[in-house]
Formats: structure tokens, sequence, C-alpha cells
């Protein structure tokens, strides 16, 4: 490459870069949204209804308020607004999902691999989504640890993970972990656990372990000891399971698989957040309600493998109506755009109360991700993390306008169209550079860059991910 | 639990029934008959639904009408219809009446469970060429996805093989019938030609990660020629059916002549390559979808786009040669880093406006068609009007499939494909209230609704001490 074509490199890179921090960036956190129908997913349906966000706070919810000087106003009259919806089971940003390897790989932290620059992640704004819940893929009974994150596309990645949110790490139960869709290539070992018999006995091996290795620098922090224990990062987290410090998220289809895990949560004392697809979890409704562990669940997917085929679209309702708190995840980034519309079937199937249903993308997921004291509802003191819609939010005819994430503007429809012009220009002003010539003149053709992290996935992960 | 406490013997017998436990679910997985949901296929009957609002599609709302349903089709529509005597009547008020939806590119019936249970799957056969491998041989009619799709107001589907080049024959069907007969609309429905586009193999990944991906990579233009000789030999296979269809006429007329030794693969094609029957191209991309319309129109021969992405940016060619498009990607990402966020979610828009024909389908396996009317929802948000939308899901995939005479629509004489609602029927809260398929009065039950029933009340007997 010559001097003239890295310079022509460097500057069209830069252009795109400062490009994406202009458009989508822009910083403030003051606004006024007025005249709306309010769905504040904890306090009913507000009609005609003003929110106004300062420092990115919400600061008041009602009627006839006016903006302080110099606060951006937005109309929003026949518009909606709810809460930013939160999606509790994502693998967007992540350039790696799966330490398939080994069966316990909680030393791994998918906050290590944050893609700050995938598309998925404004594709998700556009949809409404301001927080999502980022997961280690379902390889391994007990898999690597999560980050919780705010969708700030354009910024840096450092913010986007969400201060105070408590840690999580992933646990996985069976077809997945038992790698049963998978056969080992000729000369490769199986890797144990090969059953759910195996599964259970590698979890309480592991928790076993982490309690002696609590013990030994309990002992060492009592003084009974003289030599301070060996560090060990495959321990740490659950020790900090064991004291109540991390969120589990376990991943799971049947019940009774679901159900083994709360009997050995229990055994140990703790308890386990969220049962993660938990597609049968409405055989065991009570069982779980009674231990305060939430469910997140696919809205209605079911069929698509065998642990899959009891999954009834009526979980939801059954769930709600035993006191479970449940959210509505995607674990896909395409449907993580039209989560409301997976809410708005709740009320179809059983008859979920509208604001119930809402909750289930915004406040339910809070509370299991331990933020809702921050977000998840329109409300006095939290986040001004808002969605404006230009109609109900689930009625499919809706679109969102506006994602604000405290207070500022991440998404912004019509700000998207004008904002095409300027990127087609763009296209074609990095399409005639020389690196980039066309192949039927001779030049090498780019990979599509959508393929990138879709290959990357395990194989576990193919198939929707789930 | 109790278990434990059990005696030796008892463990044994326990081992014994898991076992026949394990053999028990395997056989229902892979006979996958539904026994449940057998012999619900409704009952016929003469009905007359009234004070309803009729979205006919082919015409106007009618804000307060009455549809009467005989022998299996729509008898009379409208405000001041007579009622035949002995008929039964539905009152509709407050309720809304729809034709049955349509989905034209599903693998309904011939794909129980995606992953795990290889025995349900009966979408792609081995090799290349296949166009007399049958849907309608394959569809299962007691699959669990037929009801629980019905129930969600979609009541025909079209169902089609994957594999290879050439995957098969499609069939029309009804979501109701307890033999594929019973189902079927039009048992052989068109062929199915997955068009060779340009791959550059691979499907690995460029850096990181740990898991490598598919095939090797190939330079473009090796992966132009390999398309190339792909399109030649499909070409070829097309021009060998003309033959062997003349060749096969001109001995039936002239036994003098040498007998033509009989070739499935060629007799199932005679039909398309003459043009008298439909072919389906699957086709995402401008120059693929392109591609198609030039072979369409050198071959001279009816085609349908089934995937379409980008097939409103080729409205030029694809009017020029009357192809309709099937789009099946409302649930999909864009394609392009760069591409809009919504550029899937506009493309029927875009295809209206272009004038192009289009129906909107959820290409699914079987499970997610239930979803199709908020697909069609979905694209009336981005640019569709809500007409329209519907009529992307009813009149027009009836059309595109050469049913429009049949179904589609509410007007006398069609078949009595019926959906009362209570709302906008492409809106996920609305709940279908009653449903008709060929004048049959169908229950409103599914896999779901009886696993629903079985768990909704259970209470615990878990004591934790």
């Amino acid at each position: 490459m010559n001097m003239k074509r890295v310079i022509q490199y460097l500057t069209m890179a830069g252009l795109v870069f400062a490009g994406s921090l202009f458009a989508f960036a822009q910083k403030g956190g003051d606004v006024l949204i007025k005249g709306a129908t309010v769905m504040t997913a904890a306090r009913g349906t507000l009609e005609n209804a003003d929110v106004l966000v300062t420092n990115g706070k919400i600061a008041k919810v009602g009627k006839g308020i006016s903006a302080p000087a110099g606060v951006r106003v937005i109309d929003a009259a026949g518009k909606y607004v709810s809460p930013g919806i939160i999606d509790a089971h994502s693998h967007s940003m992540l350039d790696a999902i799966n330490e398939g390897s080994i069966a316990v790989s909680s030393m791994t932290n998918v906050g290590d691999v944050l893609d700050p620059r995938d598309i998925t992640i404004y594709r998700a704004l556009a949809g409404g989504v301001t927080t999502a819940l980022l997961l280690h893929g379902s390889a391994n009974p007990i898999g690597g640890q999560s980050t919780t994150v705010k969708f700030k596309w354009g910024h840096t990645v450092e913010e986007f993970p969400v201060a105070g949110a408590p840690p999580g790490i992933k646990f996985a139960l069976g077809e997945n972990v038992k790698r049963s869709n998978f056969t080992p290539q000729p000369g490769q070992t199986p890797r144990y656990p090969r059953t759910r018999m195996g599964t259970m006995e590698v979890i309480r091996d592991a928790f076993l372990r982490a309690r002696d290795y609590k013990r030994s620098w309990d002992d060492f922090k009592a003084r009974k000891t003289n030599v301070p224990p060996r560090r060990d990062l495959e321990l740490e987290p659950l020790v900090e399971i064991l004291e109540g410090k991390r969120l589990v998220h376990a991943h799971g289809y049947r019940s009774d698989e679901h159900y083994n895990l709360l009997l050995l949560a229990d055994e140990f004392g703790f308890r386990i957040a969220t049962l993660q697809h938990a597609l049968e979890a409405y055989k065991i409704a009570p069982e779980i309600a009674k231990r305060g562990t939430g469910a997140s669940i696919f809205a209605d997917s079911w069929s698509y493998k065998l642990e899959a085929y009891d999954s009834i679209p009526y979980n939801g309702y059954i769930l709600w109506k035993n006191g479970v708190v449940v959210s509505i995840n995607s674990d896909s980034d395409e449907r993580m755009r039209r989560l409301n519309l997976d809410a708005a079937k709740m009320q179809k199937y059983g008859g979920v109360p509208e604001e119930e249903a809402l909750k289930m993308i915004t406040l339910n997921p809070a509370k299991q991700l331990g933020i809702d004291k921050r977000t998840g509802s329109i409300e006095q003191g939290k986040d001004g993390d808002l969605v404006v819609w230009s109609g109900h939010p689930f009625s499919p005819y809706s679109r969102v306008e506006i994602t604000m994430i405290e207070g500022d503007v991440y998404f912004d429809s019509a700000k998207d169209v004008t904002m095409r012009a300027e990127l087609a220009k763009e296209r074609e002003a990095l399409e005639k550079l020389e690196m980039n010539r066309a192949p039927a003149a001779g030049g090498t053709p780019p990979r599509l860059p959508s393929e990138r992290r879709s290959a990357d996935r395990d194989e576990a992960d193919r198939g929707n991910n789930r | 639990m109790k278990a434990k406490v059990e005696c030796k013997k008892a463990k044994r017998f326990i081992d014994l029934c898991s076992f026949v436990f394990i053999c028990g679910a395997l056989f229902s997985v892979t006979a996958q008959s539904d026994g449940s949901q057998q012999n619900q296929t409704g009952r016929a009957g003469t009905f007359a639904i009234t004070n309803a609002r009729i979205f006919t599609v082919s015409g106007a709302v009618i804000e307060n009408g009455t549809v009467v349903i005989q022998e299996g089709r729509i008898a009379a529509v409208g405000a001041g219809v007579s009622i035949p005597g002995g008929a039964e009547r539905i009152d509709g008020k407050g309720l809304s009446i729809y034709p049955g939806m349509i989905d034209a590119g599903t693998n309904l019936g011939l794909a129980e469970i995606g992953q795990g249970a290889n025995a349900t799957l009966d979408t792609a056969e081995v090799g290349s060429m296949n166009a007399n491998a049958k849907a309608i041989k394959a569809v299962n009619p007691h699959t669990s996805h037929v009801n629980v799709t019905r129930v969600n107001g979609i009541t025909s589907v079209l169902s089609r093989p994957t594999g290879g080049i050439v995957s098969g024959q499609a069939t029309l069907i009804n979501l109701n019938g307890s033999t594929q007969a019973e189902m079927a609309v039009e048992p052989i429905a068109g062929l199915i030609v997955n068009f060779p586009r340009i791959t550059q193999g691979g499907g690995g990944f460029g850096g990181g990660g740990g898991f490598g991906g598919g095939g090797q990579q190939i330079d473009f233009n090796e992966a132009v020629k390999r398309r190339d000789t792909q399109i030649d030999e499909l070409k070829k296979l097309f021009r060998d059916a003309v033959n062997y269809g003349r060749a096969v006429e001109a001995y039936a007329k002239d036994k003098t002549l040498p007998a033509v030794p009989t070739n499935l693969g060629l007799e199932a094609l005679i039909p398309y390559v003459r043009g008298e029957k439909t072919i389906f191209f699957t086709a995402e991309r401008d120059r693929d979808i392109r591609a198609v319309a030039k072979f369409v129109g050198e071959m001279k021969i009816k085609g349908i786009i089934l995937g379409g992405q980008e097939a409103w940016k080729s409205a030029d060619e694809l009017k020029k040669n009357n192809i309709p498009v099937i789009y099946t990607h409302i649930y999909s990402l864009p394609v392009r880093e760069d591409d809009p966020y919504d550029s899937l979610f506009e493309a029927p828009a875009k295809m209206h406006q272009a004038g192009i024909k289009f129906a909107i389908s959820t290409g699914d396996q079987g499970a997610e068609v239930r979803d199709l009317p908020y697909q069609a929802g979905i694209a009336g948000a981005f640019g569709l009007s809500r007409e329209e939308a519907l009529k992307s899901v009813t009149l027009y995939p009836a059309q595109i499939l050469g049913v429009g005479d049949k179904m589609g629509s509410i007007e006398i004489g069609k078949m009595a494909n019926v959906v009362v609602t209570d709302g906008d029927l492409l809106d996920p809260r609305t709940n279908v209230k009653y449903l008709f398929i060929e004048g049959r009065l169908l229950p409103l039950t599914s896999r779901h609704t009886e696993l629903f029933d079985s768990f909704k009340e259970r209470k615990s007997s878990e004591i934790i001490p």
C-alpha cells in the first residue's frame, strides 16, 4: 500500500467515525416530551401527559409541565411513550459467545469481548431497546460471566456497562450442555458431561469446591492459617454466588432439570436469579414462585428443537398468575427489534393485563437484573430511558420514532432518513478507492461485514442462538 | 424423591420403565401423530354469521353484514342477505370477518422439530435435481403445527421442499384434514428451484474466536464461473425435459419410433418447461433476481420469486417478465451493515410502489407460521397501507398461487376459509373467535391449548423445610 492510499484510507475511516459520533450521540440529557400517552409500566397509563428529563434523570411526570430554558421539547401529541425496553437475554456486541472447551468456564467474562461498533446495537435501538443482559453461550453447565449494558451507540466501550448493576453468570442445562446435537470429530474426546445426570454432578462438584475454597479464605482472613490460598479464577465467581453477590441466569428448557437446579441452589443456600428460556416453567410455576426466582422467556417460540416441543405461549400467563416475575427476551439480534409485539402476545395468550405485559419487557427484566432502582419504568428519579412510539407499542402498525438513554437521543427515525443520503455518498466515495475496486475490475471483494459475527458463533448458538 | 426409599427390585422396574419411556418418547417424536389432535376436523353445516364487520378484501368493508356458509362455500355476503332456514346463527356483533390467511412459502408439515429429531425432517432430498419429489407425499396431516397455525387465522399454506438446485414440487394445502388428499387444494402447486447464485463459500470468519467456519473461500471470478456453469446445467436439464416430452409424445403417436425409457425427473419437469405450470425460484439479491428474470424470459416459462430481499430493485425486469414475488424477510436482519435498519420492513411498500405483484410469507418451517399476520402488520408500519398489508396475506398469495378464483377473499362461491375475530386480524392482541376451513367449523384447540389446560391450575405438593 503506498502512502497516498494510506492517507486516503485514514481520511475515510476518520469521516466514518466522526459521522457516527456526530449523528447519534446527541449529548445533553435534558428533554421534555409533551402531550403523549405515557405508559409508565408502574403507575398506569397517563393520557395527554408530559415527561421531563433533566441531567439524564426523570424529573417530573404529569400534565402541563413547562420546559426549563434551553431544554428541547418533543411534541408527542397523538404518540405513545414507554420506558426503554430491556432485553434480559442477548448476545449482541459479543465477539465470542461460548468458551465451549470446558464444562465450567466461570473464569471467562463476555465483558472482555464487547464490540461497541456492532450494528445490531443501532438496530436494537431502532426497536426501542435501551438495555440488555449480554450472556455467555449455553455450551457449559457453568458458563462465563455476563454483563449488563445500555446501548450507548457511538460511545466508547467503557460507557456501555450499567454502573452498579450486580454481576451475573450464565448456567446452562440440557441439549446444548450435553452436546447432544454435535458429534465429536474422530480423535476428539467427548467432553464431560454427556447426560443430564453428569450435568448436575458438574455443578454440584463445582459448588463443593467453591465452598472449600471460600472456607480456606475465611480461615486465612480469620488468621487460622498463615499462607494465603492460591487465587482460583474459576471458583471466585462461584463464591460470589454463595455469598449472594452474583446473579445466576440459568438456561434450560425442561422443567425437571430447572427444578433440579432450584433444589441444588436450595442445598447450597443461594437463589437463582432467572431461569432463561424456561419454556416449560409453566409446569413448575409454584415451585419457581416460592423461591423468588424470575423467568426470562420467549413469548411463543417452540418446536425448533426437541426440548422446546412442550413450549406454549401461555407460559408467561401461568407464571405471572403464580406470582413469578416474568420477562420476555429475544436471544436474537433480529427478534430484539420487535419485543414490543412479543409483549403484546401476552395479552392474547391467557389475558395478561396490558400494563403487566408491558412490564415483561421493561420493569420486570430490570428487577431480574437488579437495576430496577434506576430504570425499567417511567417514575421520578429514574434514568430517562424512554421510547417515543408513533402509536400504541403493542400495535403492529406502530414504529419507534425516538429512543433515548438517560435523556440523550440515540435513535431518531427522522434523522435516520436524512443520514441515508450521507451514508450513500460515503459509500460511493469508498467504493471509488482503488483498494475497494470492484471484483469485475480485478479487485478482491470485501467479505460481507454482516457475515463476520454471525459465523463467529459456536455451534451451540447456531440456529437462532437458542 | 419417593424412589429413594424403594427396594432394588423397584429400581430395576424403574429402569425398565424409563427405558420404555424413552422408547415411547422417541416414538412419539418420530411418528409424530399428536394423538389428541386427530379427528379434530370440525363439523360441516350451514352457518350464518350476522351483524359483523366484513373485510371482503376484494371489495369494500361491509360495516354490518352477514356471511352465509353452505356446503363448504361462501353462499352469501352482504348487509341484507336472507338466511337459509335451518342455518346455525352466529352472532357476530362486535366481531370482524376475514378470509383465512395464506402463507405461500412454508415447509409446514415437512418439518416437526428443527434440531435433534432428524426423523421428523422431510424437507431436503439427496442430490441436486429432484423435480419428481413431491411435498404432498410427505406432509404430515397430524403435525401439531397444523392446529397451532390455524387457530391464529392461517387457513392454507404452500409447503415446499428445500434442497439442492431443483428441490421438488410444492403443495398448497388447507390446514385441516385427516389425509393428505383431504388437505390438498392444489396437490402439485409448483416446482421449487434454488436458482444458482454467486457464493464464495467459506462461512467462516476472518479473525478472533476459535471455531472454524465451513468450507474454503473461493475467488469472486471463480464463483461467477461456477454460478454460470450451474445455470448452464439447469438450462440443459430443462431442454432435456422439453426433448423428453417431445419424444414421449412422438412415441405415443407412432409406435415404430424408439420407446422412451421413463425418466421420473424429466417427466416431472414437462409441464414446467412448457410454461404450463409455475416455477418458484428462490433468489434474494438484485443481480440474482435479474438473472432469474432473464432465465424465465429465455426459457419461456412461468416464474415466481421466493425470498425477494431486494426484489423492489429489480422491478423493471420482474414486471417485463410477469414475475410476482413471495417475500419472506420481515423477520430478517438487513443484509449489509450499512443497509437502513428498516430496509427489509420497507421492502413490501417499495414493491407495491414499483407495481410488483407480491405476497408476504413467513418462509418458516412450520412452528412460526402463525406469526404471518404480525409480519404483514409490520410491513403496514413501514409504508404499506393496512389494506395492502391485509391483501398481502390473503388475496395476493391466492392470486400468485393461481387460486385467486377459489380463495383469498370473502366472495360468493369461494371456498369458505373464514376467520372471525374480535379485532384487527394483523394485531397480536386480537383473538380468533370462530374458524372455518372449507365450511367446517373447527375447534380452537391445539397442542398449546391442551398443555395450557393441563397445567394452568396446577398446585405444588412440594414441602420445603
